[in-house]
């Protein structure tokens, strides 16, 4: 019987051999967590490790015993089975002791839950906004905001351009405009979202947490030193969420300062007067550059949408019929679908996306929608 | 299993008409042909789950996107989680309940035998609702297993279909846990107490309860959900007043408790064969029945440890890290009893003891990973990554399934009367043993890096190891070939007939039966000393 089981276990051997041949690859990978960027992060990374190493005892000891038994206590090397089936003592003593070893890893997890907790006093505070399918910043202090939306290129990934993407180290982890933040000082994060829920993850940091339609959760890290720091939402959130990452820059607070600067003098230079007169062509040519970054990931560049799962826009009866009713889908977005509502575009945003979509393709309707249409329409 | 029918005979002849053909197994009442319509039901659908999961390893095979599209990556994730659990694992233990319950504990069939067979008929529905939904506009639902509202109020109308398959799947499970807790407590032949059943009756047993408790809850989520979707309702959505996390709650309320109905059964199949193997009796009956039920009962104050990263209350994370991590010694309790069955026994490695040994061994890995998920920072770390994807098929792979085939290879041979291929079953163990690890091993290692799951594509930096799990997961699947070889060529007869007792550690009332038993066993209880 043993010899006839060992036959198997000698072709999985040659098998196994043939596995680790193969990994030898992989030998490059990183086997642990990411090196710790924060005092939070290294908090857990060192938790990680404590509870590694009792594991490593526990399964030495426990295995030990296990595979001594299976290559002793076998009936073909003539061992007899005894017959002892209770011991009040042993039972006791291996209840207790994983009590105890829990009691020990119990403590430092604590201190760490708490002080992940403590988000109070914070230098600066930014918010982070989840949208299907990237993420959206305002800094509260200096009222800067942007979107921050995957930079790779749609050829590397679909592959067109596959050695592009060999070549490139950020594949999926790079953005238009990271999130900049000044090494040593106290970054509180507010999560929210507009459409779905979503997570905030930037492991090297230790910082992870849910961003929730309708709610508003809170965060916090200090990255020790400058570098840029990768993440990814981490809670599934349709289709494009392996494609919206999160990129975290540390500066020195000089540049930081520099940075702020530079961002207001670009809101400046950006903002729309509200009271500006749009042309139609005005309002097409800013819409098509609205609809790239809001519309393309679901009604795609050519209006299409996808068949049965996003609708097409050309050809569209909404879009080709009455244009306040088109502002309010846009604005409120359609309960039970993807469609989500976009009311935290500007007035002129929607005004140029919408005059976009209802003049473009096979659309001819030829009229503009002005952004006091827009302020209208919103509840 | 047509030989159970074969050798009964004249015994129906007394109950009147009796069918032949389809129609025999669409009306039967009897616990044997139902437990056997059980069993294939969950064959088919593991086989389906399982096509589902290596079409989403081919995708996964090298970074960027070669075959799927992101949408369609999110179904199949989705729908091989919902018919993985809901299709295979749980009809498969229900199926072991239905054969051998009525046969350990002495009585002649299952207490509602028409419910019984209801129970079954409804889970072709369900499956073929699931299956179905790939084909109605927008695909299947692509929120994921745990179907997390507000992104799956968004879902077509394959969302719709899955709702109503939880309905119907879960209406049967009701329905089946209330035939087995009837049984259990009302037809034990006389002599036997409860706390000489066997250890597989004591975990259904408690199985049965934590299924009635939880089902309707999952029910109660999803009609939620439903009139969220279609009439109006606002449970979910911060707009009308709802809560989206509320929906996590209740989800997980029913979901953990939910992953030990999936394990307890297990951990009874175990208990059985490894006393069988080391041919001495269990170590530790009581404190085995005992960490059962305080598994069972801590499983109900567990739940938001899936939840750490919504934002709550550092006194609720500490909570439920504590209690989570309570489970620990339970579970501990039971590893060092089967461990203690071993030692001084006489062991032999027959392919249900293979299984056995396995299961003890990678179970446990999945054990020590959910002790490392259980503290609360570390967790938020990993929470949502491929550490989470190793450690949850840790548990039910190498756990849930593992422990199956140890049953199916320990019974079938009680149940067709004849030995199974045991070279064939050997090499099933083993390349199920090492394409299993070669697939999810890994995982513990992107996960720790950073990898996030339920992604179509990712970085280069795990290409590797991608690549290594793919390979693994087409292995493990045509392993799985073997074991269908092994069951078609063992019930067309071909392998040799075995006594009543089968195995010569055996202990218990079923192989007092002949092999295979009567199609009506047990008419005269038998009594237990």
């Amino acid at each position: 019987m043993i010899s006839n089981g060992l036959r198997p276990l000698a072709a999985a051997a040659g098998w196994v051999a043939t596995g680790w041949v193969a990994t030898g690859a992989a030998l490059a990978n990183q086997y642990n967590l990411q090196e710790p960027q924060s005092i939070i992060a290294r908090e857990i990374y060192d938790l990680h490790t404590l509870i590694m190493w009792i594991i490593v005892v526990i399964f030495v000891v426990v295995f030990g015993a296990m595979t001594w038994s299976i290559i002793k206590h076998r009936k073909s090397v003539g061992h007899k089975a005894e017959q002892f089936h209770e011991n009040t003592t042993v039972e006791i003593v291996w209840t207790i002791i994983p009590f105890f070893i829990l009691i020990g890893i119990a403590y430092p997890a604590t201190k760490t839950v708490l002080a992940m907790k403590d988000t109070s006093s914070p230098d600066i505070t930014i918010k982070a906004t989840g949208y299907q399918w990237k993420w959206g910043y305002d800094y509260l202090q200096d009222g800067i905001s942007f979107y921050s939306t995957l930079a790779t290129p749609r050829d590397q990934i679909d592959g067109g351009n596959d050695a592009a993407r060999s070549a490139n180290p950020n594949y999926l982890l790079e953005v238009d405009n990271p999130v900049v933040v000044p090494v040593g000082k106290k970054v509180r994060i507010i999560t929210t979202a507009n459409d779905v829920i979503h997570a905030w993850w930037v492991p090297a940091l230790g910082i992870k947490q849910d961003a929730i339609p309708g709610f508003v959760r809170d965060t916090w890290f200090k990255a020790d030193k400058p570098g840029t720091y990768r993440g990814q939402c981490a809670e599934l959130c349709g289709k494009d969420h392996g494609f919206m990452p999160i990129v975290v820059e540390a500066v020195a607070p000089e540049q930081y300062a520099a940075w702020v600067a530079d961002q207001k003098k670009r809101m400046a230079a950006t903002a729309v007067d509200p009271a500006k007169q749009w042309t139609l062509d005005e309002l097409k040519a800013h819409g098509a550059k609205v609809y790239a970054g809001n519309c393309v990931a679901c009604h795609q560049a050519t209006g299409m949408g996808l068949p049965k799962v996003f609708p097409a826009l050309s050809g569209s009866t909404i879009v080709n019929g009455p244009k306040d009713a088109q502002v309010q889908l846009v604005l409120n977005g359609k309960p039970g679908t993807a469609m989500a509502p976009f009311k935290h575009l500007t007035d002129a945003d929607i005004a140029a996306v919408i005059t976009y979509t209802r003049n473009n393709w096979a659309n001819k309707v030829g009229d503009a929608v002005a952004p006091a249409d827009v302020k209208a329409l919103r509840k | 299993m047509e030989a159970a029918h074969a050798h009964h005979g004249h015994g129906h002849d007394a109950h009147g008409h009796h069918y032949g053909g389809i129609m025999r197994w669409i009306t039967t009442t009897n616990h044997k042909d139902i437990g056997t319509l059980y069993l294939w039901f969950a064959l088919t659908m593991f086989f389906v789950g399982g096509v589902l999961a290596l079409a989403l390893r081919a995708e996964l095979f090298q970074p960027g996107l070669q075959f799927w599209s992101p949408e369609f990556f999110n179904q199949l994730t989705t729908m091989h989680g919902l018919i993985m659990v809901f299709g295979a694992i749980m009809p498969a233990f229900v199926g072991f309940a239905n054969w051998q319950v009525p046969l350990m504990i002495g009585a002649p069939d299952m207490a509602f035998a028409r419910m019984n067979n209801w129970s079954f008929w409804l889970l072709p529905v369900g499956g073929t609702l699931l299956v179905a939904s790939f084909f109605v506009p927008g695909g299947a639902t692509a929120a994921g297993w745990t179907i997390y509202a507000p992104l799956s109020t968004q879902m077509g109308p394959g969302m719709d279909l899955a709702i109503f398959a939880l309905h119907i799947m879960g209406a049967s499970s009701i329905m089946g846990s209330i035939n087995i807790i009837t049984t259990i407590l009302n037809m034990r032949a006389p002599g036997m107490t409860m706390m000489k059943m066997p250890l597989f009756v004591w975990t259904w047993l408690i199985t049965a309860y934590l299924l009635i408790a939880v089902m309707p809850v999952l029910a109660g989520a999803v009609t939620m959900l439903l009139t969220d979707r279609h009439f109006g309702t606002h449970f979910f959505n911060a707009a009308g007043g709802g809560d989206p996390v509320l929906f996590q709650h209740i989800f997980w309320f029913f979901g953990h408790p939910e992953v030990y109905i999936m394990i307890l059964p297990g951990f009874g199949i175990v208990s059985q064969v490894v006393p069988t193997f080391a041919r001495k009796p269990l170590f530790g009956y009581s404190s085995m029945v005992y960490a059962t039920a305080s598994i069972a009962i801590l499983s109900f104050i567990v739940w938001a440890h899936h939840m750490f990263t919504v934002g709550m209350p550092a006194s609720a994370q500490l909570f439920f890290m504590y209690a989570t991590m309570l489970i620990a010694v339970p579970t501990g309790v039971k590893v060092f009893n089967w461990i203690a069955t071993m030692w001084k026994g006489a062991m032999t490695f027959e392919t249900p003891m293979l299984f056995a040994c396995g299961f003890i061994f990678v179970f446990s890995m999945g054990g020590f990973t959910g002790l490392v998920l259980a503290i609360t920072p570390v967790d938020i770390q990993l929470q949502d990554t491929y550490y989470v994807v190793a450690h949850f098929h840790y548990v039910l792979v190498a756990g849930s399934l593992f422990s199956l085939f140890a049953g199916a290879y320990y019974w079938l041979p009680k149940w067709i009367g004849r030995m199974y291929d045991e070279t064939l079953g050997k090499w099933h163990f083993w390349l199920s043993m090492i394409f299993f690890n070669v697939t999810f091993f890994p995982m513990h290692f992107t996960g720790l890096a950073g990898l996030p799951r339920r992604v179509p594509d990712y970085n280069l930096q795990f290409a590797d190891f991608n690549m290594i799990s793919t390979v693994g997961a087409f292995g493990f699947g045509v392993a799985q070939l073997i074991f269908v070889y092994v069951l078609v060529k063992a019930i067309r007869g071909e392998g040799k007939k075995v006594d009543e007792k089968v195995w010569e550690g055996a202990d218990g009332l079923e192989w007092t039966l002949p092999s295979p038993p009567p199609y009506h066993s047990f008419e005269t209880p038998p009594v237990v000393k």
